[in-house]
């Protein structure tokens, strides 16, 4: 088992503690963390609040990615949740009563779970293949959140609902407990239960699991109800956060930001083994990462290029090609080329 | 099933005559119902608002949508493949971007626009070298081609940037009218691509290897087809039409702009899936994408003459995109229990 | 005497040079000696048939003639000069083409351009389609198809579509015509005409190559016959020298038998005055089983032999409800039942070990003990988790009484050998405490010693009123552990017989013979 640890996550760690150390020699305050109020401040801590809506949004991408599936829709998803939420507190009376803030948090809920079982049905019982699937909501979401807000950008101004995500509670952020909880719940269910090893078995060998008799239908549609619960409970982190529902901004790309977290962390894209503490891992690289690069003063519009190089040498060294070229250079020997693609089997017959 | 089998000559009667073109053609329902909904649009519009169908309005409709035309066209070849390219949208942001910036900077036109196409090239070829020797899904590598250019385009600039040169402006502010009807040289632009594309996808074997990969990748290396180069290049020719676009896009607003085509792929996509293509690639035609962005255009004009919230647009086109796939899938479902 | 009399082959070998000839070919995988210096010869107008078990090498030496794989050793001679092929295109070029089992043309384009791809002919530019169609149209009208090339490909029967693929093969000018299990989808009409066309290319010199276990119908297209076995050649012959008995023999192989320590277990007595455990009445599916009856009583090992393609697992997993059966309808204790999926199967204490261990067995990135215990848990459900003491409980008793080496538990199943995963399969239907359990070649490819353990492994079970179906390419075993067995030939049941006094010459001779007198 320890091995295993060894193997999975000692990169994924070794990667954020090289971000941490080299923020830290440029920077010495990276790792100053100071006290005011009962409250803990800095760098470090900011990392921690901020990646909240990522965070949740890997964790429902590390559960569906699994199952061989992928949730595209999940920003859409967020907006929505905003949408929903701020228009309840707007249009209600007592935008400060935490009764509303209460209503229109369960209610926004409500409606990212429905989108999630929307996608979980497409793709578990119409057996539409995953990718398209959740094109569909990732396409339509924003213009049903647009629609919720009116065109406008909603915002509002509610102290219950701020202190979600700016809130403090026992010296740490809100946000920050908000997702330390929601982890170790999917941690839980998932290895406590039977759910993560079924889940396993589903995405490493859908046949097999069949004929075993795992019912892979309703672990699927599962994973799909969960991601899209998490990007609700994101999307009121992220609306609570700016204080507004802005339907096009929210969650932008924060897809692609999931999945490379996910792959970051170790699980495989093609399904099968997962693992949350990885995500998890993957997550505060990529956080810490979008800081470095906040604080060499490049704007922030220009950040996804730095990603864009991240995630090509992720998935170059994750390719066979990679591994095959660094064997046939070991040994001279190279039989699985382009052309064996038909060659599967070795002694079928 | 087996009444079909080998027909030997078309005998006259209608049901022989309709067999045989089943058998030939039946790839091309999905284009006739996207044609079919395209019409009962126009009609259904021009029932309810009266001034709809005018040469004014129709001929607004290419002009608006020029350069989603283009972006179609490349589409297509990628989802041909059964490949997706999801950076389209944001590689004609930076070339559009780039573009005006040259010109800005006084480059002169003819070293711009060269640019802008070898921009929206290189990022295409990066995508494709990914997808092909690295085996990186085309979503995920096209993913990174959409990080990649919509960070760059901030590079380019942070923010937009007029662009004053006449021969750019020239592409969009020249009217060709023929009675109320008008055409600008994006316009043409637009369709000689399509024209292009249709060429090229019939009557050439770059263009018949592009379906036979969607047919079946294994099958058409094993018929000694070159897949490898074929498929890097479709993703090189989505590319050159996002830069193509991002120059259409340029001239049609003035000014190249970094925040352009947020979702612009999705819509991309949605018109050529509306327009026939199947998403597992090997069926579909240019043209229907052609139909599929004048269906997207006709449903932005009618929103807006309904003075509705043009966010319905999106609505509906992710809905029609799910019906399309939904309708796709049963059909291929059905094919194949009939050949088992 | 059952070959053909229309055309007679054009050559007679010996005084020709082979058109492709192949000497000492050797092909190594890791860990696995595929080909073992073999040799083969092609002549020109002649169908050659190649025939061999699983694992026999057939496939193998296709694709070293193909270029699909490089050979370790060994030369290959096409039309008298030395080739070396880096691939297909290379073999191609050299006139070797290949109907594959799937077809592997492109079902979205049309008839004519499927023949005619690559080699279009051109005008102004562009592809000239009616020149393109015209062609197909002649080279289809040579082999006597009359085809609609301007139809899709996909409009038309697996059987069109392999003429197709084989008249672009003529586009390509083809001297050898390799056709890998053609007649696998096809119905009788169909090889008809497919043989047809086989015999007009013969007439035109072609040297056609053909791979196939149907046993009949290679005794009537071919004129010679390689037998592999396990990698190596065991001969060539001319087809009306060999009685197929001596034939089926060949590929079999009398195995020194080391394991007959089991002792009358086939001689058991059964009670069959109860109703049986299963009993499946007219259960088929089209295109792979012709409809069959099969019935198991309790603590019977039934036993079901027949060649490669017989359609021994094509029955089990409609028993199973892995497939959808056609026809027919099942009884379990005298209840009729609907078996449409596993999971229903399982709920009526069935169990499925499939043979084919890596891709519907194995989950190969988990743990033996999650594997052990993957089935109850499924049945159990996701929420309620075996606990841990359980659990280790459950998995160790398997693990000791099957003998899994090493008796790891949190070792990753897809590291061990084939024997043990087995096992460990074997442990994870036994720990769901099955009424039938049925087992697809589980011996294939394992080892001696754990071969014997799984045999003695079933007998102990049966005894103990365990009903199992058990399927084997290996007629010893068969009639080793079973009281009865079942044949079956080209996809449907042909006898049943007592395993009691049956020798394995008698079994042999069944399957090559039974239903067409003896062969001479």
């Amino acid at each position: 088992m320890k091995k295993l640890a060894r193997h999975r996550l000692f990169w994924p760690i070794v990667a954020l503690l090289t971000l941490i150390v080299v923020n830290t020699i440029v920077r010495p305050s990276f790792i100053s963390i100071t006290v005011k109020d009962g409250q803990l401040y800095g760098v470090l801590i900011d990392i921690l609040r901020t990646s909240a809506p990522l965070m949740l949004v890997a964790l429902g991408m590390t559960i569906v990615i699994a199952t061989r599936g992928i949730d595209l829709s999940v920003g859409a998803i967020m907006a929505v949740s905003g949408a929903v939420a701020l228009t309840i507190i707007d249009a209600s009376g007592d935008p400060e009563s935490i009764a509303t803030v209460f209503v229109a948090v369960i209610a926004a809920l409500c409606v990212s779970l429905v989108l999630g079982a929307w996608n979980g049905f497409l793709v578990s019982v119409v057996g539409i293949q995953p990718i398209i699937a959740t094109l569909v909501l990732m396409l339509a979401g924003r213009g049903v959140a647009l629609l919720i807000t009116d065109g406008f950008i909603t915002t509002v101004n509610s102290a219950p609902y701020s202190f979600i995500a700016t809130g403090y509670l026992l010296f740490l952020p809100v946000a920050f407990l908000i997702w330390v909880a929601a982890t170790a719940v999917v941690s839980l269910i998932e290895r406590r239960t039977a759910l993560g090893v079924l889940t396993e078995a589903v995405g490493i060998n859908p046949e097999a699991s069949r004929l075993a008799g795992v019912r892979a239908r309703g672990i699927i549609f599962g994973a799909y109800v969960t991601s899209g619960l998490l990007a609700g409970i994101a999307g009121v982190l992220y609306s609570s956060n700016i204080r507004a529902a802005d339907a096009n901004a929210s969650g932008q790309f924060i897809e692609l930001y999931a999945i490379l977290a996910v792959v970051l962390g170790g699980t495989s894209l093609m399904g099968g083994k997962f693992t949350i503490a990885g995500t998890v891992v993957g997550v505060l690289i990529i956080q810490t990462l979008d800081k470095t690069i906040l604080f060499l003063g490049v704007p922030p519009a220009q950040s996804p290029v730095f990603f864009a190089i991240v995630v090509i040498v992720v998935v170059i060294m994750q390719s066979p090609r990679l591994h095959r070229w660094i064997r046939g250079a070991a040994s001279s020997r190279s039989r699985r080329d382009s052309d064996t693609t038909i060659t599967k089997e070795v002694a079928s017959r | 099933m087996t009444s079909l089998q080998t027909p030997v000559r078309e005998t006259g009667t209608l049901g022989a005559r309709y067999g045989t073109f089943m058998n030939r053609r039946a790839s091309l329902m999905p284009t006739f119902a996207a044609i079919a909904i395209l019409i009962i649009l126009l009609i259904g519009a021009q029932l309810r608002f009266g001034n709809f169908l005018t040469p004014g309005n129709l001929s607004a409709l290419l002009l608006d949508n020029a350069y989603l035309i283009v972006l179609a066209v490349g589409m297509t070849f990628v989802i041909l493949t059964g490949g997706i390219d999801l950076s389209v949208g944001s590689v004609m942001a930076f070339t559009g971007i780039l573009g005006a910036s040259l010109l800005s900077q006084g480059i002169p036109v003819y070293i711009a626009i060269p640019a802008m196409l070898l921009g929206g090239a290189l990022i295409g070829l990066l995508i494709g070298v990914l997808v092909q020797y690295f085996n990186v899904q085309p979503f995920i590598a096209s993913l990174a081609g959409l990080f990649l250019a919509r960070g760059l385009a901030f590079v380019v600039s942070l923010a937009s940037i007029k662009v004053e040169d006449p021969a750019v402006l020239w592409l969009q502010r020249t009217r060709i009218s023929f009675g109320g009807w008008y055409i600008t040289p994006t316009v043409i632009i637009a369709l000689v691509t399509v024209a292009v594309a249709v060429f090229v996808l019939h009557w050439t074997r770059f263009g018949r290897t592009v379906y036979a990969i969607g047919g079946g990748e294994q099958s058409a290396h094993l018929m000694g087809l070159n897949v490898a180069r074929t498929k890097v290049a479709v993703y090189v020719i989505s590319g050159v039409c996002g830069g193509l676009a991002g120059l259409l896009l340029t001239a049609y607003s003035g000014a190249g702009y970094p925040r352009n085509g947020i979702g612009t792929e999705l819509d991309a996509i949605a018109a050529v899936v509306i327009g026939g293509t199947l998403l597992t690639g090997g069926t579909g035609y240019v043209l229907g994408s052609l139909v599929g962005v004048l269906v997207y255009g006709t449903i932005k004009k009618i929103i807006s003459f309904m003075g509705a919230e043009q966010s319905w647009t999106q609505i509906i086109i992710g809905i029609l995109l799910l019906l399309f796939i939904v309708v796709q899938r049963v059909i291929v479902a059905r094919s194949i229990r009939r050949r088992t | 005497m059952s070959t053909d009399t229309a055309v007679s082959p054009v050559v007679s070998a010996e005084s020709v040079a082979p058109v492709v000839e192949m000497t000492g070919i050797t092909i190594r995988f890791p860990g696995v000696l595929a080909l073992d210096h073999v040799d083969f010869a092609l002549y020109a107008g002649e169908v050659h048939a190649l025939i061999g078990e699983n694992g026999a090498g057939k496939s193998t030496l296709i694709k070293a003639l193909t270029g699909v794989y490089p050979i370790d050793a060994g030369t290959i001679t096409v039309g008298g000069s030395g080739r070396v092929f880096d691939g297909t295109a290379a073999a191609q070029s050299a006139g070797i083409s290949t109907v594959y089992q799937e077809i592997n043309l492109c079902a979205n384009l049309s008839v004519g351009e499927n023949v005619m791809l690559g080699h279009e002919p051109r005008r102004g530019g562009g592809i000239d389609w009616k020149a393109t169609h015209r062609e197909a149209a002649t080279h289809l009208e040579s082999l006597g198809q009359r085809i609609d090339t301007r139809s899709t490909l996909a409009s038309h029967s697996i059987a069109i579509q392999q003429l197709v693929a084989i008249a672009r093969a003529m586009v390509l000018d083809a001297k050898v015509l390799i056709l890998d299990e053609p007649t696998s989808s096809l119905d009788r009409d169909e090889v008809e005409r497919l043989f047809r066309v086989v015999r007009e290319l013969r007439s035109h010199g072609v040297a056609i190559l053909f791979v196939s276990h149907f046993l009949d119908q290679i005794y009537e297209i071919s004129d010679r016959v390689t037998v592999l076995r396990n990698g190596a050649l065991v001969g060539e012959y001319l087809i009306e020298d060999l009685p197929r008995a001596q034939l089926v023999t060949k590929m079999i192989g009398r195995e020194l038998d080391e394991l007959t320590a089991l002792s009358s277990v086939s001689s058991r007595a059964i009670d069959r005055q109860k109703a049986p455990v299963l009993r499946a009445t007219g259960v088929g599916r089209r295109g792979q089983l012709e409809p069959a009856d099969v019935s198991v009583y309790e603590g019977e090992v039934l036993g079901i032999a027949g060649l490669l393609g017989s359609g021994r697992t094509e029955l089990v997993r409609l028993l199973y409800g892995a497939d959808r059966a056609d026809s027919g309808h099942i009884e379990l204790d005298g209840a009729a039942v609907r078996l449409r999926s596993p999971r229903q199967a399982i709920e009526h204490r069935i169990a499925f070990s499939s043979e084919n261990r890596r891709a519907e067995g194995i989950i190969a990135d988990l743990t033996v003990a999650e594997n052990i215990v993957l089935g109850v848990q499924a049945k159990r459900g996701a929420l309620r988790r075996l606990r841990r003491t359980e659990q280790d409980a459950l998995v160790a008793e398997y693990i000791e009484a099957l003998g899994v080496r090493p008796a790891n538990p949190h070792m990753l199943a897809g590291n061990l050998s084939g024997g043990n995963q087995q096992k460990v399969l074997l442990g994870r239907w036994l720990a769901m405490a099955p009424e039938l359990i049925i087992l697809d070649e589980p011996t294939r490819g394992i080892d001696v010693g754990a071969k014997a353990d799984i045999q003695r492994k079933v007998a102990e079970l049966s005894e103990n009123g365990l009903s199992v179906i058990f399927i084997s390419s290996e007629l010893e075993e068969v009639l080793r552990i079973a009281q009865r067995v079942v044949v079956m030939r080209d996809r449907r049941t042909i006898g049943e017989l007592a395993s009691q006094y049956l020798g394995i010459d008698d079994l042999i001779d069944y399957i090559a013979n039974k239903g067409e007198g003896s062969a001479a």
